[in-house]
């Protein structure tokens, strides 16, 4: 594992120096002379951990556990993300020599009509599908909720869809939305809903709903289990207590059950957010960008701007706003949960 | 029968229990209708694939026609279920391996900047990984390891490991020290205590870890699509989608119907066998 991760030693001095340095040198001398190391490495480690069993050397040791570890997430992920910042900052085709051009992407960025558009899509997609997720996940959550026979059925029931792919979602839901094959169009006709074979991812308002539908579908068991969670944690004398006290069951809710789940909710509410505003798979696939390329989400036009268009540096810059977006979202994240428990 | 003063009672509970189940019968088959009916209309003649399917199931007996025109696309259904399990076992491995050795690392032993360790492993979480895939692409290019099924899988571990490093050293920690030192003393060294003695002891959580690394592994699209340029070389995702966007020739419905089918039952397998360790997982997570 070690020797296939060379370029842990060319990365870009991170201020890990340290750490690395003190990994080789435990690697090192732990095979080949153990006795020495106890005096080299004893002064940090003893300062660190006072009264640990064992010896000061093995302490060390645990760097090497962690390596393989450390390895990856450094050259496959933070690598990536120093690299992106670099990256962002240039003219970057895909063949040929990139050049600097300074903020020239970001000031492009602001002006960008189409980036605009995919952020004001984003945006919109993700407050209705997390509307449409909340709406229905509450009244499931509070039905699997009670202890009856069954209820375990209903909740692995309604959860199946999660563990199956969103691009599997997808493409099962395009064929189910297509207009000459699918099953939707012929039942819409049946009903009399449409008088001939609808095509429902023809227009942008059809095609926007119908993906809101199999997100729903697919994602509202997850919701479902946290918001579980919350309802379960509040102990059911407090409820007890009100009930006794003569309060209404909507009294109960609003004043007992909502206020307990407000750190529950947070969660559930952050974790929509997040992973609506990365939406890829449905618009890929399903509307592959949509009516009039109205469906561009914002991960979308990364995607075109990076893998179509190869404007890498371009790509780049825009993926640094992307990140920006969701760095903020995590601070608010925390700064939700936080305050819970402040009181 | 002679007890009729709880009849009502009797009625109410009836009643309640009729209109609980009538709601969870209506609602279970919202959820499990579209996979029957991807799961019969795949089953249809090769001939039906094309129209709707009214009635959605097999009218003239069971066919495997979907199936083999779904072997037509590309190097065939085989070789791509052979590149998605290759990516998502070797994920499982590799994550499950990595992480207990993390995991083991973060537990049991104090060596200088370990919490920072631990947070850079763990605040990746908050950067999403689509952010970086213009540069992933470029490294793993640089690494030799661009169009390779390796590359994708090095990226899925990686992608899995806050959530698996997290839990595996809770793991670890929930096991009583008592355990090490009685083995210590009897002269095991670290591996033989880590494989022999607490490994065991860690099960439930490398089953979560590696329920959620193949289950993301084999779900995953958006890296696969980038990262992968050879045809041969699609995981099934890819492949089922370059299908339903007719870009390996005409369009098919029946080949993406059976497409799905692949894809979907080995998820839904999993989960139906080890649905109690990928819950400890789902709450793990969301109590974090």
């Amino acid at each position: 594992m070690n020797s296939a991760i060379p370029p842990s030693a060319s990365l870009p001095s991170m201020g890990r120096d340290r750490g690395w340095g003190g990994a080789a040198k435990a690697l090192d001398s732990d095979v080949s002379e153990p006795s020495m190391t106890i005096t080299a490495a004893s002064p940090l480690a003893a300062a660190t951990a006072p009264r640990i069993r064992g010896s000061a050397r093995r302490q060390w040791l645990g760097l090497l556990y962690i390596a393989p570890a450390m390895a990856l997430v450094i050259v496959f992920f933070i690598a990536p993300v120093v690299f992106t910042v670099w990256m962002s900052f240039h003219n970057w085709p895909l063949l040929g020599s990139p050049s600097w051009i300074g903020l020239g992407n970001y000031t492009r960025m602001l002006t960008d009509n189409r980036f605009m558009a995919a952020l004001g899509f984003t945006a919109y997609y993700t407050v209705i599908v997390t509307l449409a997720i909340f709406a229905l996940a509450f009244p499931l959550a509070l039905f699997v909720e009670r202890e009856r026979r069954g209820v375990g059925a209903y909740r692995t029931i309604f959860f199946m869809p999660v563990v199956v792919g969103l691009a599997t979602a997808s493409l099962l839901w395009v064929w189910l939305a297509n207009v000459d094959s699918g099953l939707f169009s012929p039942i819409l006709r049946m009903f009399g809903v449409t008088g001939r074979s609808a095509n429902l991812l023809a227009t942008f308002d059809n095609a926007f709903w119908t993906i809101i539908v199999m997100v729903v579908w697919k994602i509202v068991g997850f919701t479902m289990i946290i918001l579980l969670t919350g309802l379960q944690s509040i102990p059911t004398d407090l409820i007890e207590a009100a009930r006794i006290d003569g309060a209404t069951a909507w009294q109960r809710f609003r004043m007992i059950t909502l206020p307990l789940m407000r750190r529950t909710l947070a969660l559930a509410l952050i974790l929509s957010v997040t992973g609506s505003v990365l939406a890829f798979d449905q618009f890929y696939i399903m509307t592959s960008g949509g009516p009039q390329n109205r469906m561009i989400s914002v991960v979308y036009y990364i995607f075109n701007q990076s893998f179509v268009s190869f404007q890498l540096g371009y790509g780049s810059a825009l993926s640094i706003a992307l990140l920006g977006i969701l760095v903020a979202l995590s601070v608010i994240q925390l700064w939700l949960l936080r305050g819970d428990e402040d009181k | 029968m002679t007890d009729l003063a709880n009849a009502p009672l009797r009625r109410r509970r009836l009643l309640g229990n009729i209109g609980f189940h009538g709601f969870g019968v209506v609602a279970s088959f919202f959820f499990l209708a579209p996979f029957i009916w991807a799961g019969l209309a795949s089953l249809r003649p090769g001939a039906e694939a094309s129209t709707p399917p009214l009635p959605p199931w097999p009218t003239t007996g069971i066919s495997f026609d979907n199936y083999a025109t779904l072997d037509l696309f590309g190097a065939g259904i085989w070789q791509h279920t052979i590149n998605s399990l290759l990516v998502s076992l070797g994920t499982v491995v590799l994550t499950v391996l990595v992480s207990v050795l993390a995991g083991y690392g973060f537990s049991r032993f104090r060596f200088p900047l370990k919490n920072v360790f631990f947070v850079l492993i763990i605040a990746t979480l908050m950067i999403p990984f689509q952010s970086i895939l213009t540069p992933l692409f470029i490294i793993l290019a640089r690494l030799g390891l661009n169009n390779s099924l390796v590359g994708l899988m090095l990226v899925y571990v990686t992608l899995q490991l806050p959530f698996s490093v997290f839990m595996m050293r809770n793991a670890f920690d929930a096991v009583p020290r008592e355990i090490e030192e009685a083995a210590r003393i009897d002269g095991a060294t670290d591996w033989t205590l880590l494989v022999r003695v607490l490994l065991p002891l860690v099960m439930p959580g490398v089953a979560t870890v590696g329920i959620f690394a193949f289950l993301n592994a084999w779900n995953e699209f958006l890296a696969a699509l980038i990262l992968l340029s050879d045809n041969d070389k699609y995981t099934l995702p890819v492949l089922i989608t370059a299908v339903r966007a007719g870009r390996l020739g005409a369009i098919n419905w029946g080949a993406v119907q059976a497409g799905v089918m692949v894809m979907t039952i080995p998820c839904l397998v999993v989960f139906l066998l080890l649905q109690r360790y990928y819950m400890r997982g789902l709450m793990a997570g969301a109590v974090k």
